[in-house]
């Protein structure tokens, strides 16, 4: 490889490399300011602010990074930089600086405020994981991507050591993980027979020619999908989500909910685009190579998806794992913006991940900020919220509406696009599907609200007081979901600059 | 090496794999649980290794010394989660390790 390529190639990789410098400096200003570790914490939100500034430079930029094989193929490398890319490393990033502004506030975290250092380490860890894989066009950074991002997130999720549920969540969140990657790993391991490479663009240029074993084909494909279906907790692999969320620290929680399905989602789209896809046709619709049918797999997944996060969160008591179910059905709405297989899906799904990280996250902050004083998360527990503390009941409430879909919040614009992409494709049959669930996701919403404003507590519940920062992020999430539901132009607009995925 | 057939490794390699998943879901000692995912990575690298010598491809065999890092890793936070939960628990028995329900 010659001096220009490397350079090129670590131009490209700007935000990495700042995230992997900042990483470094953490560990280090943990052994250094080991009596006072107030510090830390601002410097991983300079950190992230310096990756998330590198991040925007590259909204213009595109190319390959690390080209492998020879000659004929010296375009093609192991990462892909573009504007579907840097989209989704953005969502990654804010995702991760509200993150740290929620464990400068979360009680959980305060406890083990001597081991903040290693928090932040890890926490960089999974966000490196998540950049790598949003950007990977090759089996092998996928799958090691894949896995910097599952090592750190094990340890997180016990991070606290408070509570045997900790411990808990983290061995299940381990055996799940090891076992979908273990999967992953042997159909990569298949496919990488079969063709002789692991360069995504290379496999997509060799099955254009059908002489492989179609069965065996299929069934690496499916080995490779349980593993990225275990990212985005996606139906037969999701057994893991609700104990995962409903024990581990709530920060990290949020975080797992939405950044790490925002990255498992990137990895998904493009492994899709660049493998599967022949060519685009006029009108947006992706043309598949007749070697693994994705439309039929998407659809039959995100319906039994969607449908078993929605039923199975009707019935829960604790707050935490009813928003885990919701993320799931989450995942199953968004992966039919996948199933159209066409640019304005895409569109759509852009447009729900951005919304979905307000109001997911906004969720989850006053759940923590609650959690802090009342010191559950019981339904049952919230019974006259509303009239106690009337901030936070209102945001919650705001948050759940947005989740619902319902206008004039953001949460309808995101669903509306997703549906309009759907009825486009003549998929309306699966539009009606995600429509009656929509209408079933009400039911689990609203019987928070209902507990927040017409349950009568049993013993009077004091007032929960929030400080100013607190007020202030939680208005950061909320002001958006309207002005995103009223005024969603620009939204829509910076979306639909962001499909490009190289290589097509 | 080219004496032996290609087929014979994989047949190999698929059983040492659905071995991997059976342990995975038959055992109830979580160290053991463990060791069957072993057994799954490292079924995945003979497959690398046996393609990547019948290619006449280097790449497999990276890709399998990429693989035996990650397995370490994972063994190494593995156990080190088995520790955290035995204090907690005194057993490292999957079915006794069952807080959360639906």
């Amino acid at each position: 490889m010659e001096l220009s390529n490397l350079s090129h190639s670590l131009n490209l990789l700007l935000p990495e490399l700042t995230l992997s410098i900042a990483l470094l400096v953490l560990v280090l200003f943990d052994l250094i300011f080991h009596h006072d570790k107030k510090i830390i914490s601002y410097v991983a939100l300079i950190g992230l602010l310096a990756t998330g500034f590198f991040v925007i430079n590259q909204f213009s930029l595109s190319g390959f990074a690390f080209s492998t094989g020879n000659e004929s193929y010296r375009n093609f490398g192991m990462i892909t930089i573009d504007s579907f890319g840097s989209f989704f490393k953005l969502i990654v990033i804010v995702a991760s600086v509200i993150i740290v502004f929620f464990s400068l506030s979360s009680d959980e975290i305060k406890k083990t405020s001597e081991r903040i250092g290693e928090y932040y380490a890890l926490i960089f860890g999974m966000i490196l994981g998540m950049l790598f894989m949003i950007s990977a066009t090759d089996l092998i950074l996928i799958y090691l991507s894949v896995e910097l991002l599952s090592l750190s997130s094990y340890v997180l999720a016990g991070f606290t050591k408070l509570r045997e549920r900790n411990s808990e969540a983290s061995l299940k969140y381990m055996i799940y993980g090891s076992v979908s990657s273990g999967l992953m790993l042997f159909g990569i391991s298949l496919v990488y027979g079969m063709t002789g490479t692991t360069n995504l663009y290379m496999i997509n240029s060799l099955i254009q020619i059908p002489h492989l074993n179609l069965f065996t084909f299929s069934f690496a494909m499916i080995l490779i999908f349980a593993g990225i279906g275990y990212k985005i907790s996606s139906a037969p692999f999701h057994f893991w989500t609700p104990d995962v969320y409903e024990g581990a620290p709530i920060t990290i929680t949020a975080f797992l909910s939405v950044a790490s399905k925002a990255a498992g989602f990137a990895l998904l789209i493009r492994f899709v685009k660049i493998t599967f896809v022949s060519y685009i046709d006029t009108s947006g619709f992706w043309q598949l190579i007749h070697v693994f049918d994705w439309k039929t797999l998407i659809v039959v997944i995100s319906i039994f998806t969607m449908t078993l996060g929605n039923f199975s969160a009707l019935w829960q008591d604790n707050l935490k794992r009813m928003l885990a179910y919701s993320s799931i059905a989450h995942a199953g709405y968004i992966m039919l913006g996948l199933a159209v297989l066409s640019n304005q899906g895409l569109t759509a799904m852009l447009i729900y991940f951005a919304v979905y990280l307000l109001m997911n996250l906004g969720a989850f902050l006053v759940v923590m900020l609650i959690a802090n004083k009342i010191n559950s998360e019981e339904i049952d527990d919230y019974d006259g919220l509303g009239y106690s503390s009337p901030f936070l009941a209102a945001s919650l409430a705001i948050f759940l509406i947005s989740l619902t879909g319902l206008p004039p919040t953001a949460g309808f614009i995101g669903k509306l696009y997703l549906f309009v992409a759907l009825v486009d494709a003549n998929m309306i049959g699966l539009a009606v599907v995600a429509l009656l669930n929509t209408v079933v996701s009400l039911y689990y919403y609203v019987r928070v609200l209902k507990h927040m404003y017409l349950t009568k507590p049993e013993t009077a519940i004091p007032e929960i007081k929030t400080s100013k920062p607190n007020t202030i992020l939680v208005l950061v999430l909320l002001i958006p979901i309207f002005i995103f539901g009223i005024y969603f132009t620009p939204l829509v607009d910076l979306a639909k600059g962001c499909i490009t995925i190289l290589g097509l | 090496m080219t004496s032996i057939p290609m087929e014979y490794y994989l047949v190999l390699s698929g059983f040492m794999f659905s071995v991997g998943i059976v342990g995975v879901l038959i055992r109830r000692n979580a160290i053991v649980v463990f060791m069957s995912i072993e057994l799954m990575l490292n079924s995945a690298n003979l497959t690398l290794v046996t393609f990547s010598s019948y290619l006449g491809n280097v790449t497999g065999q990276v890709f399998v010394f990429f693989v035996m890092t990650v397995a370490a890793a994972e063994a190494a936070v593995g156990l080190a989660i088995i520790i955290a939960i035995f204090r907690n628990k005194l057993t490292v028995d999957i079915d006794k390790i069952n807080i959360f329900k639906w």
